[in-house]
């Protein structure tokens, strides 16, 4: 990635703190995979940052690479097969990556914690949730078992799971899936982090229950003043939270922007490919006119062991013209606090 | 849309309860999960009927029954005016050949192990006299050609497509014998986004070139709007309203599905922050102790005593029985009113957003 200018935040929020350095910074980021197939370049030059406070939103679809980055910050990447050849993830200025296991491993739920998508898979079936959310305590601050249950139940309480007195005993199984996501967000606020990773959290959730989840986390999120980074493949839930998104494509943040402005005017052709491919809720805009035809993306997303050449999104793209095949598009500054890695962006404003 | 139709698919009373059972030996019978419980509804030629609801309320139950995957415990499905709940051996098998499903998982739906041919032309085995054999080749490649694959895959394993073509696959499986009905169980769900509105648009050419009529239960409000021309919203085994797309989304009478759509997370953040949002309290109750009356009545903000102990019916409110406006719909509420708030806007917000 040739872009020097870093993005910086957009939204007016507190994005650095007193010393000018963001709460995390994400730059060049570079992973790949070696499978049988090739090596998989899953993440080129991933460039972000995060404030305290600040909800940055990172949005893709599978394979887009929003995940692997965000294992990679988390240092829970599987090496081997991936491996990091190039980047640096600043955590209040330190470069994470250089920094040695135990140093790392104190960062990890202390300072940024994750919650992962699926809450059943990640809590484990043979220990009371009590004793999984007491580990956090007793890893990291040495305290007793009992104390750790103690502080397991406000954890309980905090994230407004009904009777957590009576609960504390209970296995994962017992919970139903709204009620074991809050125990993931307990367990990521344990240790009130500075930094919550978030990876498609209410994905696996009904929307009833997925509002609830939101809900919960948005207002959590604003009484510790953390920064959150919201992974996720849906555009609605993105909508209603974030201050800031970064639109992913085949490892490549291809817009941001702050999130009133990517819905009015996206900046690049894949946003708005995939803000048109959506079903809308409200009434037909043009009622009587019998059912519209979605408006598609055409084509598949890239196999990534064979990225296309020049501007990944070309083969797809309804603008792409000779020089999208030949020279990849940097990061283009567009008014308005945003960037587009399109080289017609300003086509693509215009619509 | 539906006047003067003839229904070709009529569900009355329709009953599911799987038993829970105690011993290991000598089972006794200590309950059931009452999975589906008294539903009906009915499906015209060439519309799509949208099942919309969350998880565990029943809708993929429904889908097995009207596919006679599943033995219903009570009530009727009407195929063109004969009941199929009652059908068995070759009778059943000729029924089948004219309601065909598409599955959730493109991934877990495809034998792994069998070439693109043979799952598709798998069909014409079962039901030879659609394809003879010699010609069955040809067939396959017309079909894979319909849903928009190249013919020429067709000794490819599932493996080497992508989520939408293996979905495309599953869906030429569905059309190999001309059925006149398709029940898709969340079709779209396991996709992405940029692919999802590729297999909804197939879908809907399909439907107008072998005019076929749809089940789409899904529980995606958004995708469900889009395709349909009725939707039924069900909650605990129960349908609890059903109307036109409009009647249902514009003017939903029901508390449950005002508190669904409002739920919906819309991809607009300026829409979103003029609406009001319900946000319901709690989780949906098990299916196999399910409340009293009214089943919706413990995440309620209107409950009232009588939904305790009167079970509302699904049918048009009496106060809107005159009225020709779209409020007048089915909806199995004792206190269905247009909007959520109109009626104790104070109370309704207090208690609703609890969260």
């Amino acid at each position: 990635m040739t872009t020097t200018e870093r993005t910086a935040g957009a939204t007016g929020r507190r994005v650095e703190d007193g010393s000018g350095v963001p709460l995390l910074e994400v730059r060049d980021l570079h992973v790949e995979f070696r499978t049988r197939e090739g090596v998989a370049r899953a993440v080129n030059g991933v460039n972000y940052s995060v404030g305290a406070g600040e909800t940055l939103a990172v949005l893709g679809e599978s394979g887009s690479g929003k995940s692997v980055t965000a294992q990679a910050i988390m240092g829970i990447l599987d090496t081997p097969p991936g491996r990091i050849p190039k980047g640096e993830i600043l955590f209040r200025g330190r470069d994470l990556l250089k920094a040695s296991p135990e140093e790392r491993r104190k960062v990890r739920g202390r300072k940024i914690a994750m919650i992962f998508q699926d809450a059943l898979s990640s809590l484990n079936p043979v220990l009371s949730v009590g004793y999984q959310l007491g580990e956090m305590f007793r890893v990291h601050q040495g305290l007793s078992r009992k104390d750790a249950r103690a502080r397991a139940i406000e954890l309980m309480d905090r994230v407004r799971i009904p009777a957590a007195k009576e609960r504390v005993g209970d296995y994962p199984h017992q919970f139903s899936g709204g009620m074991r996501q809050r125990i993931m967000i307990a367990m990521a606020l344990a240790l009130e982090p500075d930094l919550i990773i978030a990876d498609e959290p209410t994905t696996a959730l009904d929307v009833t229950v997925q509002a609830q989840v939101m809900d919960l986390l948005a207002e959590l999120q604003r009484e510790y003043d953390m920064g959150l980074i919201l992974i996720t493949h849906d555009l609605g839930v993105v909508a209603g939270v974030a201050d800031r998104i970064a639109v992913m494509y085949a490892g490549r943040i291809v817009e941001t922007a702050p999130v009133h402005e990517l819905y009015k005017r996206p900046a690049h052709p894949y946003t708005q490919g995939l803000l048109d491919s959506v079903p809308r809720l409200g009434p037909a805009p043009h009622p009587g006119s019998g059912r519209r035809e979605l408006r598609v993306i055409k084509g598949l997303p890239p196999d990534l062991t064979r990225i296309p050449s020049g501007c990944a999104f070309h083969p797809r793209c309804p603008r792409a013209r000779e020089m999208c095949r030949v020279g990849e598009p940097l990061l283009y500054r567009v008014p308005g606090e945003r960037r587009s890695a399109c080289y017609f962006w300003k086509e693509v404003v215009g619509d | 849309m539906t006047d003067g139709r003839e229904p070709v698919l009529q569900v009355r009373n329709l009953v599911k309860h799987f038993p829970l059972t105690q011993g290991i030996l000598f089972k006794r019978q200590v309950g059931a999960v009452r999975a589906v419980d008294g539903i009906s509804f009915d499906l015209y030629q060439g519309e799509t009927l949208g099942i919309v609801g969350e998880s565990g309320c029943g809708k993929s139950t429904v889908a097995k029954l009207l596919m006679m995957l599943e033995r219903a415990t009570a009530g009727e499905v009407f195929y063109k005016g004969q009941d199929i709940t009652k059908l068995s051996g070759r009778a059943l098998k000729a029924v089948r050949r004219n309601i065909q499903m598409v599955f959730q998982d493109p991934y877990t739906s495809l034998n792994p192990r069998m070439t693109v041919g043979d799952i598709i032309g798998e069909t014409f085995e079962i039901h030879p006299e659609v394809a003879p054999k010699g010609d069955r080749r040809r067939k396959v490649q017309e079909l894979l050609d319909v849903v928009g694959l190249n013919p020429e895959y067709i000794n490819r394993y599932p493996h080497q497509f992508s989520g939408g073509q293996r979905q495309r696959i599953g869906i030429a499986r569905g059309l190999a014998l001309n059925p006149e009905i398709i029940i898709c169980d969340e079709p779209v769900s396991a996709l992405d986004v940029s692919v999802q509105a590729q297999v909804i648009n197939l879908m809907e050419k399909l439907q107008d070139e072998f005019d076929l009529s749809y089940v789409f239960i899904a529980h995606d409000l958004s995708i469900v709007r889009h395709i349909s021309d009725r939707v039924g919203v069900m909650y605990l085994g129960k349908m609890v309203e059903i109307g036109s797309d409009e009647e249902i989304y514009d003017h939903p009478t029901h508390p449950y599905t005002q508190a669904l759509l409002s739920a919906v997370p819309v991809p607009d953040p300026e829409a979103r922050e003029g609406r009001e949002r319900i946000i319901l309290s709690g989780d949906v109750p098990s299916p196999a102790n399910p409340p009293s009356g009214c089943r919706f009545r413990t995440r309620c903000w209107k409950a009232q005593d009588k939904c305790a102990t009167e079970v509302p019916l699904l049918a048009v409110p009496e106060r809107f029985k005159d009225t020709d406006s779209p409020v007048a719909h089915e909806s199995a509420c004792h206190f269905a009113e247009e909007s959520a708030t109109t009626a104790r806007p104070g109370a309704a917000r207090a208690s609703a957003t609890r969260g």
